[in-house]
C-alpha cells in the first residue's frame, strides 16, 4: 500500500488526473463487479457449506451437502450422468451439423443470407415460445411429428415418455437452436483469404483435399470458440430443459439436467446449501472443461501465424 | 466488418470452374447441393409453420390423426381471444416497460461509458481490469443466482423488476468487451485533437465517439432487449404475483393453468396463437435489422 501511494505520488499531475478520469469511466463496472460478482461468489461458497432454508437461520454444517451430494444422493449422479450424456452429443453434433451447413452456405448460393436466417431464426426466438412448439411436436398422441410418421404407417415414438429418448429429444431440439454457430462459421470461412485455395488449386488439390487442407486449418480458432460457447451453454442449459421435460425432468428423471437440478433445490425444496453447493461443483466443471480445450487447442488450432 | 459482406459472393476457384463449364456431374452437384437445403428449410421453418397454423384451429382440427397441413375453416379469433382472455395487454407492457427498455437503456449506457475507460484512456492497471471483466464472462449465472435471490430477497425487492433491471446499470461484462474493441478502431487522432481544444473526456466522448459508435451501441441494444424480452429463469425466480408477470411467465402461467384444471379446451391453439404474437415483434426485428443482428454475433466471435 506504501509502495502504491508512493508512486501514486511520483505520478506527474497528467497521469494522476488519467488514471482518476480512468477509474471514474469503469467505475460503475468495479461497483458491479463487487456487489453482483464478489460478494455473490463468496456469499454463495458460505451458503454452500450451510443448511439453509431462507427461513431459519443459516447453519454451518461444514461440507456436509458436498458429502451428501456425492455419498447419499443416487438422483445427484443421474443429473451427472444426463447432463454429460446431453452435453457430449449435444455439443459435438451441434458443431459438425452447422460446421458443414456453414460450408455449404459458403459456396455459391443463391439466396445464401435467406438460408442463414432460416438457420438462425430459432436460435433468437423466446425459448418459451419454441419449448412450447416442441412439447406440441412431440406429443404421442397428437404430435405433428408422430402424426406424419404415422400417416406413412410408421409406429408412433414416444419421444417425451420413453426414459430412453427424452434425452435425444432435447439433442434435437438443441441441434435446432444451433443458429449462432452457423452465423460464426459462416463468417469465419468469408474470412479464409481466397490466395490459399488459388494456391491449393494450383498445386492441384481437389476439393475434398482444399476442404481438408486449407478449410478446416483456416477455421481451427473458429471451432475452438464455438466449442467452448457451446460447451459452457449446454452445461448450464436451462429454459427448454425445464419447460419440455417438466420440473422433474421427465421421467424417471431421465432427462433432469444440471440446471434444472440446482433451481428445483433452490426453489422448490428452498436447500439453499444443496443449491450452492451444486453451483460450485458445475463451476469447477465448466472452468475445468474451459482450461481442458485451450490448453489442448495449441495442438490443433492454427492461428495464421499469428501467434 | 468487412467480414460479413453480403454482396461479395465467397466462391471457391474450384467451384468458380465447375460453374463455368457445367459438366453432368456439377448439375448433379448443384440440384443435390438445393436438395439438401431444401429440406433443411422446410424441417427447420416447420415448428413455426405448426405454431402458427396451430393457432387458428378449433379442438377438433388440433387433436387428430392424420395432422391437418391446413386448418379449413381458420379460427383468426383465437388470437384475440387467447390474447386478452389471459391479460397478455398487461403482461407486454410490463415486458417492455418494466424490464426491456429500462435494462437496454441502462446497458447501453453504462456499458458505454465502462468501455470508453478501458478504450480510450491510458491509466496504470488498466488491462489487468480488463482482464477480470473478460473472466467475468464465463461466470455460469448459477453461482450467483441464489446469494442474489437471498440479497434481493432481504432488500424486500421480490415481485420487483428491481432485480431484473438495476444490475444492467453497472455494464455487462460482454458488452463492454464488445464496445471496447470497437472504440478501439476508432482513430486516436480524433480525441487527441479535440483535448487540445480542451474538451473533457466525458464531451469526447458525448460528441465524438458516441456518433461514431451508433451501429455498435445499435447492436448492444438490440442483443440486450431481445435477452430481455426472451427471458425466463429471472422473472420465474424474482416474480411470483401475476399482475408483475413478464411475456415469457404469462405463456407458462397458460400452460400451468390449463393443466392444472384438467381443462383440455383450445389448450394448444391458445398457447400457440401467444406463442404466435411473442415470436413476431422478433422476426420483424430480425428481418429490418439482419446485419446488425449477423455482423453483431459474427464480430463476437471472429474477432474475439
Amino acid at each position: 500500500m506504501r509502495l502504491t501511494t508512493a508512486r501514486f505520488e511520483q505520478m506527474t499531475r497528467r497521469d494522476r488526473h488519467s488514471l482518476m478520469t480512468g477509474l471514474l469511466f469503469i467505475s460503475p463496472w468495479i461497483i458491479g463487479f463487487l456487489a453482483f460478482t464478489v460478494f455473490p461468489l463468496f456469499y454463495s461458497f458460505y451458503i454452500s457449506l450451510t443448511r439453509y432454508d431462507l427461513i431459519r437461520d443459516p447453519v454451518f454444517i461444514g461440507f456436509a451437502n458436498y458429502t451428501e451430494l456425492f455419498f447419499a444422493d443416487p438422483q445427484f449422479w443421474k443429473v451427472v450422468y444426463n447432463t454429460f450424456f446431453y452435453v457430449s452429443l449435444s455439443v459435438p453434433l451441434s458443431l459438425g451439423f452447422s460446421f458443414l451447413i456453414a460450408n455449404l452456405l459458403n459456396t455459391n448460393i443463391v439466396g445464401r443470407s435467406f438460408f442463414r436466417a432460416v438457420m438462425y431464426i430459432p436460435a433468437i426466438v423466446p425459448a418459451i415460445c419454441t419449448a412450447m412448439v416442441w412439447l406440441f411436436l412431440l406429443n404421442i398422441q397428437y404430435g405433428a411429428v408422430n402424426g406424419i410418421l404415422q400417416s406413412f404407417g410408421l409406429p408412433a415414438i414416444p419421444f417425451l415418455s420413453n426414459p430412453e429418448l427424452t434425452k435425444p429429444s432435447l439433442i434435437m431440439v438443441s441441434i435446432w437452436a444451433t443458429g449462432n454457430a452457423v452465423v460464426v462459421f459462416l463468417a469465419g470461412l468469408q474470412d479464409v483469404p481466397r490466395s490459399l485455395y488459388e494456391a491449393a488449386v494450383v498445386d492441384g488439390a481437389n476439393g475434398w483435399q482444399q476442404f481438408r487442407h486449407v478449410t478446416i486449418p483456416m477455421s481451427t480458432p473458429v471451432i475452438l470458440y464455438n466449442l467452448v460457447v457451446g460447451f459452457i451453454g449446454a452445461f448450464q442449459e436451462f429454459t427448454s430443459a425445464y419447460l419440455i421435460m417438466g420440473n422433474n425432468g421427465g421421467p424417471l428423471n431421465s432427462a433432469l439436467l444440471f440446471s434444472p437440478f440446482l433451481y428445483m433445490n433452490a426453489f422448490q425444496f428452498l436447500r439453499m446449501g444443496k443449491a450452492s453447493a451444486l453451483a460450485w461443483i458445475l463451476f469447477v466443471i465448466v472452468v475445468i472443461g474451459t482450461i481442458v480445450f485451450f490448453r489442448t487447442s495449441a495442438r490443433w488450432v492454427y492461428y495464421g501465424g499469428e501467434k | 466488418m468487412s467480414a460479413i459482406d453480403e454482396a461479395r459472393p465467397v466462391v471457391t476457384p474450384s467451384i468458380q470452374r465447375r460453374t463455368r463449364k457445367m459438366g453432368a456431374g456439377s448439375v448433379g452437384i448443384e440440384v443435390l447441393k438445393y436438395a439438401v437445403l431444401f429440406v433443411l428449410t422446410a424441417s427447420w421453418l416447420f415448428p413455426f409453420y405448426w405454431m402458427f397454423t396451430s393457432a387458428v384451429k378449433n379442438d377438433s382440427q388440433v387433436y387428430t390423426i392424420p395432422p391437418v397441413l391446413i386448418p379449413n375453416p381458420a379460427y383468426w379469433n383465437n388470437f384475440g381471444d387467447a390474447w386478452s382472455k389471459n391479460n397478455f395487454n398487461l403482461f407486454a407492457l410490463n415486458s417492455i416497460f418494466r424490464y426491456a427498455l429500462p435494462a437496454t437503456l441502462l446497458t447501453v449506457i453504462s456499458s458505454g461509458i465502462v468501455a470508453y475507460g478501458f478504450a480510450r484512456i491510458r491509466f496504470p492497471g488498466r488491462d489487468i481490469l480488463f482482464f477480470i471483466c473478460l473472466t467475468q464472462i464465463m461466470l455460469p449465472w448459477q453461482v450467483t443466482m441464489v446469494p442474489l435471490f437471498i440479497t434481493f430477497k432481504n432488500l424486500g425487492w421480490l415481485n420487483s423488476y428491481l432485480p431484473l433491471v438495476l444490475p444492467n446499470a453497472f455494464g455487462s461484462a460482454f458488452f463492454i468487451f464488445m464496445l471496447r474493441q470497437f472504440f478501439l478502431t476508432l482513430p486516436e487522432e480524433l480525441s487527441d485533437a479535440a483535448r487540445i481544444d480542451g474538451a473533457s473526456e466525458f464531451g469526447i466522448l458525448l460528441r465524438i465517439i458516441l456518433p461514431l459508435a451508433v451501429p455498435a451501441l445499435a447492436v448492444v441494444a438490440l442483443f440486450r432487449f431481445l435477452g430481455a424480452w426472451n427471458d425466463f429463469l429471472g422473472p420465474l425466480i424474482y416474480l411470483n404475483q401475476e399482475h408483475m408477470y413478464p411475456l415469457a411467465l404469462g405463456i407458462d402461467r397458460l400452460r400451468r393453468n390449463i393443466s392444472a384444471t384438467g381443462n383440455n379446451e383450445l389448450v394448444y391453439p391458445y398457447l400457440m396463437a401467444v406463442s404466435t404474437i411473442v415470436v413476431t415483434p422478433i422476426l420483424v426485428l430480425f428481418f429490418f435489422a439482419q446485419r446488425t443482428f449477423i455482423e453483431g454475433i459474427s464480430v463476437t466471435g471472429i474477432k474475439g
